[in-house]
């Protein structure tokens, strides 16, 4: 699975996407993210990691890779304060989530 | 409730390694270092708690026999931050004890004749040192290009408030419609400050080739040198950074004061520079944690239920934007499962010194509202302060307020070991209360590397780049032992430099036992590796062929071969005809970061006729994952409850009218001493961290989220007055006490 779907000509992404039909990943934003996104908090979307999805919300909602920089997100309970390709399943649960820091 | 394992010395209590050169005066600490030549650096302060600088004339101070530099804003090249800033002001100071001018001189008394003939000409503003007053609109205002964030749209006009953070789910109307009961009320905690015993301190030497190296006392010292050059404007491969030994840190050494500072100065003078804050200094300049005031409001049903809750916080900043405002929103909540709640927290500017992290920072302070709240709700109800939380816990699957689900976490097993405890079981004394409180940190991994270093003798020296601030070395080489199978004993632990070792994050947010840790164990299995490929090559053998087994390599099951184990010495002193010195390295981001949660309860008693508080009994109760060992987890939740007490009880920044803090000492900032308190008990409860190898969860924040309502509840229980103002101290609950006489 090391093409992660990625080379066009893949059997696994086509398949993928043919599932991808019926399962999006669920997007959840936080009250900084949502003014961005013009109130919205919950949205679904076709993406395949973290990288995608910024780039999907930002065609979106343009100024949101900029708003989401000092964010980290959640994958399925997995938090990473440094997201780039960060694997999204179809299904998966995505909040983003302020990077913490401590004392 | 420790889990069986099969640890041979994860669990362990081995004499900490830094332990000799502690106790026998020789561990180096940051203005320690004596180099050739030496001068000594001082910093001219601002009297003023905010005004604009008009001029600045060192001409006088440049003059004098001894002086060798003068440096002020104007000499600092690199990006004008709010940290920049803050280390030196440009055209204005934003707080009494703001740095406007530095100067290096032969002695520090020579430094401090040179500092009284430095002319700064001043136009005086009004301050604003109060959170609330702070917000309104006709309150001076700080900056004036502070435009609030985290607003739908951006307002017209600059305030004192940089940021509104809002963690929503639900409807609370709707919340409070389903309660039986609902409790609201207002709380304000105290501008504190870390207390750490070693002030800020450094020695900076740069040469004529544009490089440096600086010596100080850090919590993160790549950090440091990121922080620096970009003062600066130096690249930072020409800035070697040394953490020394550190006399505390709690979060308050993780921002630079003096470093860019004594670089400067060593480079205009051509000699090292040691700077060293006095304790005032630290008080007045360097960064304590926000004063706070918050509104609470509850609803919960007869059985416990929490149907809504709502807490905003307002938190000061200092003189530049930066309080703990998302975290403390983000923490509130996070021991319950609640389905309407709204947590709100703002980022306010004031006349004060800028803050820094502290200790889960932000947690503290909006947790001693929400769970003083809980415990007024638990007593309407008649419920034990523990049931009710057991009604409302957070456990696996559990949606936390900011975001995920939680994994495995131990907050119901922390409540549980609290009930049965047998100081909870104990009566109170007549006449004292029992207050009980609980608290929440995320810990986080982040960046970190490693290298494990075999010796020819089989010894092994581990190499990490995390400052060791509460005796992370023993646990690396705890770590070591058991991964390699070898000998505690046989294990050296090293914090090496920036240049000598991979970049580590700072040592904070409870990261570096579990990320750093996470490192040490790749780089030994690393070593493994190597050392099984050794021995099958020694052996004859195919490498999938060989096992490590108790620090030796043998022959894996099913393979016929007579030889004899090779232990990690033998395969070492042999390293020169297998491929040379054997030695693992790992550097990675670590996933994974598992929370902590804490229950904490205290019986005190309460004197009457002086107000004078006296804590009886204190337990602390903490998830730790795994507790690589004992002592340092234990002296991390004593060490954050007495933090966590003084904060209750006594601390709180004084300041007069003029906008000058009048408690700038340890005789008049009084933390806790010995005497004034009883043995903290401490219960490690152990629910592992899946993600980390041994289960590490991180410690070190949590412990002083609690006591701030654990003090109070106790307080209130004792005395059937509630006091919502922190900290409880003897004129405060005497005042309190006589108004509820009245």
């Amino acid at each position: 699975m090391s093409c992660r779907y990625r080379h066009r000509g893949c059997w696994r992404r086509s398949t993928r996407l043919l599932i991808r039909g019926a399962a999006l990943a669920n997007i959840t934003l936080p009250d900084q993210l949502a003014h961005v996104a013009g109130g919205a908090r919950e949205l679904t979307l076709d993406v395949e990691d973290y990288r995608d999805l910024i780039n999907a919300l930002e065609k979106r909602f343009p100024g949101m890779r900029d708003a989401a920089a000092d964010f980290g997100v959640a994958i399925d309970g997995q938090i990473y304060q440094d997201p780039l390709l960060e694997e999204i399943e179809p299904d998966s649960e995505v909040f983003f989530v302020p990077r913490i820091e401590g004392g | 409730m420790a889990e069986a394992n099969d640890y041979k010395y994860v669990g362990t209590r081995p004499v900490r390694p830094d332990g000799v050169d502690k106790v026998t005066g020789r561990a180096q600490y940051g203005a320690d270092p004596i180099l050739p030549g030496l001068i000594h650096g001082k910093i001219l302060r601002s009297p003023h708690a905010h005004a604009n600088i008009i001029s600045i004339d060192a001409s006088k101070a440049e003059a004098l026999p001894g002086v060798f530099a003068v440096v002020s804003g104007s000499d600092f090249a690199g990006e004008v931050s709010d940290v920049a800033k803050n280390v030196m002001a440009r055209d204005k100071v934003v707080y009494h004890g703001h740095a406007v001018a530095a100067v290096a001189a032969r002695s520090p008394q020579i430094a401090n004749e040179a500092l009284k003939l430095i002319e700064v000409e001043y136009e005086v503003l009004p301050h604003v040192l109060d959170v609330r007053e702070a917000m309104h609109e006709d309150a001076p205002l700080i900056n004036p290009d502070c435009f609030t964030g985290g607003l739908p749209e951006k307002p017209e006009k600059p305030s004192n408030v940089a940021m509104v953070h809002t963690f929503v789910r639900g409807d609370l109307d709707e919340g409070y419609e389903l309660a039986d009961i609902v409790l609201e009320r207002e709380y304000t905690v105290p501008m504190a400050h870390q207390g750490y015993i070693e002030p800020h301190g450094c020695v900076a030497q740069a040469n004529e080739g544009g490089r440096a190296t600086v010596w100080c006392s850090t919590q993160g010292h790549f950090e440091f040198r990121a922080q620096t050059s970009k003062i600066l404007g130096m690249e930072m491969a020409d800035l070697k950074f040394v953490a020394t030994e550190i006399g505390g840190g709690f979060g308050g050494k993780t921002v630079v004061y003096l470093e860019p500072v004594a670089v400067r100065l060593s480079q205009k003078a051509g000699r090292p520079v040691k700077m060293q804050m006095s304790r005032e200094e630290v008080f007045r300049a360097t960064g304590p944690t926000s004063g706070t005031h918050a509104t609470a409001k509850i609803g919960v049903k007869r059985d416990g239920t929490i149907t809504a809750g709502h807490v905003r916080i307002a938190m000061e900043a200092g003189g530049f934007a930066g309080a703990p405002a998302m975290p403390a929103a983000m923490a509130v909540f996070a021991p319950y499962e609640i389905e309407n709640f709204k947590a709100e927290s703002l980022d306010v500017l004031v006349n004060k010194p800028k803050v820094a992290a502290y200790r889960a920072p932000g947690a503290p302070q909006s947790m001693h509202a929400f769970e003083s709240l809980i415990d007024e709700a638990a007593i309407a109800l008649g419920m034990d302060p523990i049931d009710i939380r057991l009604v409302n816990a957070a456990k696996e699957g559990t949606q936390a307020p900011y975001g995920p689900k939680f994994p495995t976490i131990g907050f119901v097993e922390c409540l549980e070991a609290a009930k049965a405890h047998p100081a909870y079981q104990a009566p109170i004394p007549e006449g004292a209360g029992r207050g009980l409180a609980v608290g929440f940190w995320f810990n986080i991994g982040n960046q970190s590397s490693a290298e494990v270093r075999v010796n020819d003798d089989g010894s092994v020296m581990v190499v990490e780049g995390s400052p060791d601030i509460g005796g992370s070395r023993a646990s690396m080489c705890l770590m070591a032992a058991e991964t390699l199978g070898v000998e505690y004993e046989s294990i050296r632990a090293l914090v090496g430099d920036t240049e000598s070792t991979g970049f580590c994050n700072t040592t904070g947010g409870s990261r570096t036992t579990f990320a750093t840790g996470m490192a040490v164990v790749q780089a030994c299995e690393a070593v493994i590796a190597d050392c099984k490929a050794r021995a099958a090559k020694t052996w004859g053998m195919d490498e999938d062929q060989v096992e490590w087994q108790d620090g030796q390599a043998v022959p894996a099951p099913g393979v016929n071969a007579e030889v004899e184990p090779l232990s990690l010495a033998q395969i070492a002193a042999n390293a020169a005809r297998t491929g040379g010195p054997i030695a693992g390295r790992a550097s990675l981001n670590a996933r994974g970061a598992g929370a902590s949660f804490a229950v904490n309860f205290a019986d005190v008693a309460v004197d009457s006729d002086t107000g004078s508080v006296e804590v009886l009994r204190y337990t602390a109760i903490q998830d730790a994952g795994t507790a690589i060992h004992p002592d340092y987890v234990e002296g991390q939740m004593q060490g954050g409850a007495a933090q966590g007490i003084g904060w209750a009880l006594n601390e709180e920044y004084i300041f007069n009218g003029d906008g000058v803090m009048e408690n700038a000492g340890f005789l008049d900032y009084r933390i806790p001493v010995a005497s004034d308190l009883p043995m903290i008990d401490c219960q490690i409860v152990e629910v592992p961290n899946p993600t980390h190898p041994y289960g590490v969860r991180g410690v070190g924040e949590t412990p002083i989220v609690p006591p701030l309502a654990t003090i109070g509840n106790a307080v209130a229980r004792a005395t059937g007055v509630r006091i919502n103002e922190l900290p409880l101290s003897p004129p405060r609950v005497l005042a309190a006490l006589d108004a509820a006489a009245d």
